[in-house]
């Protein structure tokens, strides 16, 4: 026969929950974001809304890709600069002239076999004309980097056409 | 002397602050999201101009500094520009036995030989420019979707995500590398961006 008498034995007070393990579970999720996560090493100089587009592809191999901010310079430097569009790599103003230059500076940091692979994205704000895009592709062309990608948001093409301008 | 050896222990307590504190700091500093965007590639640098493109093959766009639309000679709206771009690649005038066009004389010959494109000039606004390199790429991917589903039972994209996957095995990625090549073959992006003339 089973004995239920036995219950009354059990202590009534529940034990303490313990702690100890908390700050192992923090952690885990500490790691957790610092592996899925990529910090901007970008102090951006430039306004940037980035267009939008609905084909897009992820770039999720940082490693690879070389960026290029186009805008107007934010409010922090239009005293100095001016309101034209004005192109930004690597945390300074670069003159069109010297997009190539500084590219293949940056393209000979990377590991050697990413460098076939290197991509450049260029992040251009809603309210750049053409004309600094085709002397930008122009420059790319002759320091033959090829592989450009017009880096967007994702969201409906026809924002874009009413947007203000 | 009998001192006491027993070796007091660390409070743990505030490990959990301290490991928060720095949880919070990188979800501050760090941002999840990847970038994402439309993927071309320019044409390699010579001075020789394509000659002997039939007229029919080319399919010419034209953004003016009004970001006014112009394809084969009409002002068009935004939102008929995929359904024109994919009836000319489509449109199957001669062997092309997988195009579904109604193969008009007008438009492209054959998918391969189809070109596209794009005029802009100096005042273009860049939005209006990535909405049409959207609309093309789109009218591409919708093609070729087709096709893929078609022939494999699955759409590119797919095909492309298992591709890159690093746990896909040598065999399987031979083979997907196989059929994403005969479907860019059928229908190979040509777009042309030629150079901005002078006004």
């Amino acid at each position: 026969m089973i004995k239920f008498n036995n219950f009354k034995s059990v202590n009534r007070n529940l034990p303490a929950i313990s702690t100890a393990s908390l700050p192992d579970i923090v952690f885990i999720l500490l790691f957790f974001f610092m592996t899925v996560t990529t910090i901007k090493n970008q102090n951006l100089m430039v306004e940037n809304t980035l267009p939008k587009a609905t084909e897009t592809e992820k770039m999720d191999k940082q490693d690879r890709i070389i960026e290029i901010f186009v805008g107007k310079a934010n409010s922090t430097h239009n005293a100095v600069m001016g309101n034209e569009a004005r192109i930004q790599m690597d945390n300074r103003f670069v003159a069109i002239k010297d997009i190539g230059d500084y590219a293949l500076q940056i393209l000979s940091r990377m590991p050697e076999h990413l460098r076939k692979v290197a991509t450049v994205s260029i992040k251009a704000d809603v309210g750049v004309k053409m004309g600094i895009i085709e002397d930008l592709k122009k420059e790319l062309r002759s320091v033959n980097l090829l592989k450009i990608n017009y880096t967007t948001y994702e969201g409906n093409v026809f924002e874009n056409l009413n947007a203000p301008r | 002397m009998a001192t006491h050896r027993t070796v007091q222990e660390v409070n743990a307590g505030s490990m959990a602050d301290i490991a928060f504190l720095l949880l919070i700091f990188f979800l501050v500093t760090a941002s999840i999201e990847t970038d994402s965007g439309l993927n071309r590639m320019l044409p390699q640098k010579n001075e020789d101009t394509i000659a002997d493109i039939k007229e029919r093959n080319l399919f010419e766009i034209s953004i003016n500094n009004a970001d006014e639309i112009m394809a084969n000679g009409e002002i068009i709206h935004f939102e008929v520009l995929r359904k024109g771009v994919t009836e000319f690649i489509d449109n199957g005038g001669s062997n092309c036995d997988y195009c579904r066009g109604i193969g008009t004389d007008e438009l492209s010959e054959h998918p391969g030989k189809a070109i596209i494109s794009i005029k802009t000039q100096r005042n273009t606004s860049y939005p209006v420019y990535v909405s049409v390199q959207n609309e093309i790429l789109g009218a591409y991917n919708h093609l070729r979707d087709r096709e893929s589903l078609r022939l494999f039972g699955v759409p590119l994209e797919e095909m492309e995500l298992e591709y890159y996957k690093e746990e896909t095995n040598e065999e399987r990625k031979q083979l997907l590398k196989e059929h994403i090549e005969v479907i860019r073959e059928m229908y190979p992006q040509k777009i042309l961006e030629p150079e901005t003339v002078k006004n």
